[in-house]
């Protein structure tokens, strides 16, 4: 344990969010732009994990546990999330040939 | 005896309460039995209160419960039954109960016999409350229930629209009296901290060399009074009121609500002398409208409308007295117009009985025959009112006309014609109904009836009430002691020593006495003359009168000027107020509000394209704003 907590902090605490940065602005890309909804979905993981080492990163700077305990209940939403929002992806897909969310503009006036 | 004296009023509001919860269970005899024993025990226990008070000249004072209590102001429930109460006391149940026992005849086939004897019951315990509240407040009530039950009462019949319009008309032109009332007792308790006569009256003088509104306080009260008491310019509700069944013009539009102006001013005697401006308004309004009420009584031909206007024109020679300082002398014509004008309206109930339903002299005449204790009471009435001796009335009124000579000369002129006046259109009365040739239909004819004995029997008791009712006045002159004046000195005690008395020389009072009596006398003889020996009647309506008679005959067009002055423009106001500050104003602003949105709505609507992308987009710039708001925020 001692040796993975200095591992981590060999890294400079700038760099990981950088990186959580540019991985959060990746999935935001995604989500935006990208028009599959599996695609739309699997930016928003990425935007979860980005913010999740985020966490895990100030959480070992730190020396305190409370961010790990937030990544798990991260991580146990996202999943449970997952589950649904792939369900209903399946129905859509089912109804209407297509997983496009530009053709899927039923929902309006 | 005190301890009994709280069940005065409070036998009739069992009555009430009694006959209007069983008004369609009990039987027509047990209803008016209950009615008018409750009064009769009221006015036993009423008696008793009168003799204790007379014997030891100490008022009863008996507080039943607090009120109203708010920091050092308080307002305890409480009775207080002086020489002036408790006279008011014997006339109110006294009277009421003969009233009542009259009116189970009287009012028998009427379907609504158990309403209207809750009413009258209700009636009694109201103006019970106003002659025995020991402050204002307590009077205040008594005196919006009478005008309540006086609503009810005139709007009896209420499915008869014009029954129901006089009904209102009462009410709201008592309405704008109560008004006045009520700011004179809030100026009351500004200035003395206390509504309880037993407060204020010991204060006045000294508050009033204090600088105390006296005079604002005095005129508030007497535009209550002159509300009530029906005098110009809010007098014309009165007339109108002869809409209500007989009894109730008898009992309360001319023995006992009406007077509860002349009683509330006696009450408040000190005040009002103390306030010698207000006294000087207080004469002149009555003699104007003794007056003027005169005038119109001159030409009337529903023999209702005459008894109508002969008691506003009688309320005004009441407010005369109070006005010149003859408290004693008017409260005085109370007690005996309270016999002789119920006599008066009883004995008209019973012409009208007689002749199915019909108030119109024109189509009477000759009566006398037919009707004779009828007939007998009513010429004692009329006699008494007239003011010849020795009747009741001629003590009574010419108490107040030598008060009024001895302030000023031209009061006692006025005076004195319009007691000429009152002998005329009295007589007038009687002539038309009693004396000529039948002028009705054959059926009226013979349908002529003399009413049964609960209706005859209040005639008489009443006729010899009016007869010898005076004696209790005699003034010194004649020989008499005027036990009257001498039982109510106590109330007027404060008063009297400030306004010292008025000496008149024996011959004058004499000379003063004979002229009233021989002004009546002429006029009686002038109408003798006019109606009998000519046997004049009455043009009927669409033919043409002399102008005066015209002007006289629709009452000066007052009612019609109140029209023009006041309901017009106000009605023009409520139009105005409704169509243009409601319907364009405050609705063109709320339904401004609805639509605006609706219209904001049809616009924001689009935004809503259905476009999942759009939507994380503008999630996305949502989320953003916030971030970059609370940054600058920090």
């Amino acid at each position: 344990m001692e040796s993975l907590t200095n591992t981590i902090q060999a890294v400079p605490l700038n760099h990981y969010i950088l990186l959580s940065t540019i991985i959060f602005s990746i999935g935001v890309m995604g989500v935006l732009l990208r028009r599959n909804a599996i695609v739309i979905f699997m930016s928003v993981e990425l935007m979860l994990n980005s913010v999740n080492l985020l966490l895990t990163a100030f959480s070992v700077y730190r020396g305190d546990a409370a961010g790990q305990v937030f990544v798990f209940f991260i991580m146990a939403l996202a999943a449970a999330e997952v589950a649904v929002g792939l369900a209903i992806i399946v129905m859509i897909y089912r109804n209407t040939n297509s997983i496009d969310i530009n053709v899927l503009n039923r929902l309006k006036w | 005896m005190n301890n009994l004296i709280w069940l005065i009023p409070v036998l009739p509001l069992a009555g009430f309460v009694i006959n209007g919860l069983g008004r369609n269970a009990l039987s027509k005899n047990l209803i008016g039995a209950i009615g008018s024993l409750l009064v009769l025990v009221s006015f036993g226990i009423s008696v008793a209160a009168f003799f204790q008070i007379k014997s030891s000249g100490v008022p009863i004072n008996v507080t039943l419960f607090d009120w109203i209590s708010v920091g050092n102001f308080k307002i305890p429930f409480s009775f207080l039954v002086d020489q002036l109460s408790s006279i008011m006391l014997l006339i109110i149940t006294g009277v009421g109960f003969l009233i009542h026992l009259y009116s189970i005849g009287y009012m028998h086939d009427d379907k609504g016999f158990g309403k209207f004897f809750a009413y009258l019951n209700l009636f009694v315990f109201f103006m019970l409350l106003l002659v025995m509240g020991s402050n204002y407040v307590i009077m205040f009530i008594g005196w919006e229930g009478v005008g309540l039950c006086s609503y009810l009462l005139i709007g009896f019949w209420y499915t008869n629209p014009s029954y129901a319009d006089a009904a209102k008309k009462a009410f709201v032109m008592n309405r704008i009296g109560d008004l006045g009332f009520l700011l004179g007792i809030f100026l009351l308790v500004n200035t003395f901290g206390s509504v309880a006569y037993a407060e204020i009256f010991p204060k006045a003088s000294a508050a009033v060399s204090a600088g105390a509104p006296i005079v604002l306080i005095t005129l508030l009260l007497f535009v209550g009074a002159v509300g009530k008491s029906a005098q110009l310019p809010l007098f014309t509700w009165l007339p109108d009121a002869m809409a209500g069944p007989t009894p109730v013009s008898a009992l309360i539009h001319a023995a006992t609500m009406v007077t509860a102006g002349i009683y509330m001013i006696a009450r408040s005697n000190i005040l009002f002398t103390l306030a010698p401006d207000t006294m000087e308004v207080i004469a002149i309004v009555g003699l104007a409208t003794a007056a003027f009420a005169a005038l119109i009584a001159l030409t009337q031909t529903d023999i209702k409308k005459v008894l109508a206007y002969s008691t506003v024109s009688q309320l005004g020679y009441m407010f005369l007295g109070l006005g010149v300082g003859a408290y004693t002398g008017a409260f005085f014509h109370v007690l005996t117009h309270a016999f002789f004008k119920a006599l008066l309206f009883l004995g008209a109930g019973s012409v009208i009985h007689a002749m199915g339903g019909e108030q119109d002299m024109r189509k009477m005449g000759g009566l006398k025959g037919n009707i004779k204790v009828t007939f007998i009471t009513m010429l004692v009435g009329t006699i008494a009112i007239a003011g010849i001796p020795p009747f009741s009335g001629f003590f009574s009124k010419d108490e107040i006309l030598a008060a009024a000579f001895a302030h000023s000369t031209t009061f006692y002129v006025v005076g004195v014609i319009t007691a000429g006046l009152t002998s005329f259109y009295m007589f007038r009365m009687m002539y038309l109904t009693f004396w000529g040739k039948f002028r009705g239909t054959h059926e009226q004819e013979h349908h002529l009836h003399e009413s049964p004995a609960n209706m005859t029997i209040p005639l008489i008791v009443l006729a010899i009430l009016s007869a010898i009712g005076g004696m209790i006045g005699v003034p010194a002159v004649m020989g008499g002691h005027h036990e009257l004046g001498a039982y109510l000195a106590p109330v007027f005690e404060q008063s009297t020593k400030l306004l010292g008395e008025h000496e008149l020389s024996r011959n004058t009072e004499w000379i003063l006495m004979g002229t009233s009596v021989l002004i009546a006398i002429v006029a009686m003889g002038y109408a003798y003359s006019k109606y009998v020996s000519k046997a004049h009647v009455p043009v009927a309506d669409q033919e043409e009168r002399p102008a005066l008679a015209n002007l006289s005959y629709h009452k000066f067009y007052i009612d019609e000027l109140y029209d023009k002055v006041i309901r017009k423009p106000l009605d023009a106001l409520s139009v105005f107020f409704y169509k243009v500050v409601e319907l364009s104003g405050i609705d063109g602003f709320v339904n401004g509000l609805g639509k605006s949105s609706i219209e904001a709505s049809k616009g924001l609507r689009l935004l809503q394209t259905g476009n999942v992308g759009f939507y994380i987009f503008m999630m996305v710039v949502g989320i953003i704003a916030i971030l970059v708001y609370s940054l600058v925020r920090i």
